[in-house]
């Protein structure tokens, strides 16, 4: 009903909800039509990361938690960093890579970055059932904290939609984007407790970790499938800064998408 | 009830002499720190055009109306702001009612899909329910003619089947509103018949349709009312008939002759038309005495034919916006025969003296290559000239002096036999 809500234009959303499910479709489609694995890239890439950082800095003492094989560590961060990396840099350039349909049809804008972050989730799925198996290989039983999974994902969802389709209304109107989002990606990956634990950070650094809108989902995930401490109460101010990241990166999409046709 | 109620509209452009559409970070960085230090000039750069300016209309349920005018009118602009691709930048649309647009054919086809994929997805993006789709799915595979490849991925079409699905998909759209541009210009002339077909049909039925088109014998047959758009605002509304005659009278009924530059020159790297002249052998080319023969010239630049064989055809409409004829260079078996350099290109059509009617006659012009049909450069009303009958006794109407009906006037030769009465 109110204000706000019109000024994201969210009921529109709802109302092109099946569109929004065909580009999903579409875009999943299409990409595997294209490779020859297949949906074997969505075990391939977290497990050959894991595989990369495990014998690179694996040894280094202190990334994991204590009587945490690192490997197991690193892979229940991986996974989620994958959605993450897979859905901001596909949707940063969704935008303009959909300029065919966009100058030659009105849909709420908004659903071409949501369908490209859509089409990674069976990717996502994939690689949680590939984590839990490989947990399980190497003697991690899931407790009851797994009960945070879903809000887990939800928020990390929710902070890779945001991130992407920011950075999608801004590559509309900056090219330059194109090129900075594999930098910032790769900055990114290693600002997160990914491939090591936040407890590595120094105290100094705590406040400007919290704001990382990816530290608390991050955490979070690994949280609800490894256990152990629970995560610190950084994690809500990532979890809100993740919110606020969405609601400005909304309204900015909304302020692009009036102009969109004309500058594509 | 009006449907689509226009007030105001108004669609402006910035034209940067130097500037991309889209902005480089540093640029705009740079202008926001002058802008903090209290520089406030404007980039001189800059240049406005309004695409669009202070129209207003409104269009009754059930009515089929048709927007005209020449290229670069603004008709392009208002459909896409009435389709909400764009918005305007003065005044307001409303449209009361599920609206359907089609600014093209085949709107979100992709290449590696099936055909049957496609269909789902580019009905799903025009507007279509899924559970409409499946429901008509069987009719618009049959409509299209595409049953038996269905399954092929659509990169697998020739151009011709891709266009077949792709308007069969739109035709089955059922929005209260649709917004058409030009899309039927477009297949072989079987298809065409059968989608003018079709949309007359789509007319009926209570549904409001406007529709964007050159092509003024489909306006005459579609629409029975017509909005002639002329620099971004409406020069005419009303009858169709009389819009479009007024259309051909306005300065497109003027020129004798188009010449554009390397910039502005409507083409691809296949054929860009340099000129479109018409020359009266006798007399002013405004003016073409009835019994003279004229020259149509096309000058066009072919840079890039390698393997194809650009060809020249001309349309001739009279003010009624009846085609006349079409012709083709291909009617000379040695041009069409031999292989195309880059290069210009001067294609010069005669027409005979005692062969066209009174009146005004307008001439499009394009480049074209065949099998499959691509349209290269065209130019809609490029040309048109008056011909007037000042014939005393020896064109095509004699001594006969009043009107003479028929859309062209040929002088034909007969052979008389007589047998003269045989009294005994």
């Amino acid at each position: 009903m109110g204000q706000g809500r019109r000024l994201l234009g969210l009921e529109d959303l709802w109302e092109y909800r099946e569109l929004l499910y065909f580009l999903t479709w579409r875009d999943l489609k299409v990409r595997y039509k294209q490779t020859a694995f297949g949906l074997a890239w969505a075990i391939l890439q977290p497990l050959l990361l894991m595989l990369v950082f495990s014998v690179s800095i694996g040894r280094i003492a202190g990334l994991a938690p204590d009587g945490m094989a690192y490997p197991l560590f690193a892979l229940s961060g991986l996974v989620p960093w994958t959605l993450f990396s897979q859905g901001v840099s596909g949707a940063s350039d969704s935008l303009v890579g959909g300029e065919s349909i966009i100058t030659k049809v009105y849909f709420p804008r908004l659903i071409v970055p949501l369908a490209v972050v859509g089409s990674f989730l069976p990717d996502f799925v994939v690689g949680l059932l590939l984590l839990l198996i490989v947990l399980g290989v190497g003697g991690v039983t899931p407790s009851v904290t797994l009960l945070a999974l879903p809000l887990a994902a939800l928020a990390l969802i929710v902070t890779t939609v945001g991130v992407g389709s920011f950075l999608a209304a801004l590559n509309v109107r900056y090219r330059d984007v194109r090129y900075a989002v594999p930098f910032l990606l790769q900055l990114w990956l290693f600002g997160s407790p990914i491939v090591y634990a936040s407890s590595v950070i120094g105290p100094s650094f705590r406040v400007v970790y919290a704001i990382n809108p990816l530290a608390g989902p991050i955490e979070l995930f690994r949280w609800s499938l490894l256990g152990g401490t629970p995560p610190s109460p950084s994690i809500a101010v990532s979890t809100a800064v993740s919110l606020a990241v969405l609601v400005v990166a909304l309204s900015y999409f909304r302020r692009v998408e009036r102009t969109l046709a004309d500058v594509i | 009830m009006s449907r689509i109620v226009v007030e105001g509209l108004g669609k402006r452009y910035r034209v940067g002499a130097t500037q991309a559409p889209y902005g480089r970070l540093t640029e705009s960085l740079w202008n926001a720190a002058r802008g903090l230090l209290g520089g406030r000039e404007k980039r001189e750069a800059d240049r406005e055009f309004w695409a669009l300016r202070d129209v207003s209309f409104s269009i009754p349920e059930g009515a089929a109306v048709g927007v005209i005018g020449r290229n670069g009118a603004g008709k392009s602009t208002l459909l896409k702001i009435l389709s909400r691709i764009t918005e305007p930048t003065t005044g307001r649309a409303e449209l009361r009612g599920r609206v359907g647009s089609l600014l093209e054919v085949g709107t979100g086809f992709h290449p590696e899909l099936t055909g049957r994929e496609n269909v789902f997805l580019s009905g799903a993006i025009l507007g279509m329910r899924r559970a409409e789709i499946a429901r008509r799915f069987d009719e618009i595979v049959d409509f299209a003619g595409a049953s038996q490849f269905l399954d092929t991925p659509v990169k697998r079409y020739s151009s011709g089947m891709k266009v077949r699905l792709g308007f069969a998909v739109a035709a089955f759209l059922e929005p209260e509103i649709l917004l058409v541009d030009e899309v039927l210009a477009v297949g072989d002339a079987e298809f065409q018949k059968k989608s003018l077909g079709k949309m007359s049909e789509l007319g009926g039925g209570g549904r409001t349709v406007l529709f964007v088109s050159h092509s003024m014998p489909s306006i005459l047959r579609l629409c029975p009312q017509a909005i002639l758009l002329d620099k971004g605002r409406v020069l005419a509304t009303g009858a169709s008939g009389e819009v479009v005659r007024r259309y051909l009278e306005s300065d497109v009924g003027r020129t004798s002759q188009r010449v554009w530059t390397v910039d502005d020159a409507p083409g691809d790297v296949v054929a860009r038309l340099r000129s479109v002249r018409v020359v009266a052998r006798d007399g002013s080319p405004d003016e073409i005495d009835i019994r003279q023969p004229l020259d149509v010239e096309v000058t066009y630049w072919s840079s890039d034919p390698s393997g194809l064989r650009p060809s020249v055809n001309l349309h001739f409409y009279n003010d009624e916006g009846v085609c006349l004829f079409v012709t083709n260079d291909w009617s000379n078996r040695d041009w069409w025969t031999q292989p195309r350099r880059p290069g210009l290109v001067h294609a010069t059509c005669r027409v005979p003296g005692n062969f066209l009617a009174e009146g005004r006659v307008t001439v499009t012009a394009a480049v074209s290559t065949y099998d499959p049909t691509v349209v290269h450069a065209v130019e809609w009303d490029a040309i048109a000239f008056q011909v007037v009958d000042r014939s005393e006794g020896d064109g095509v109407r004699g001594v006969y002096a009043a009107d003479w009906p028929g859309v062209v006037r040929p002088m034909l030769e007969w052979d008389i036999a007589f047998e003269p009465t045989v009294r005994d």
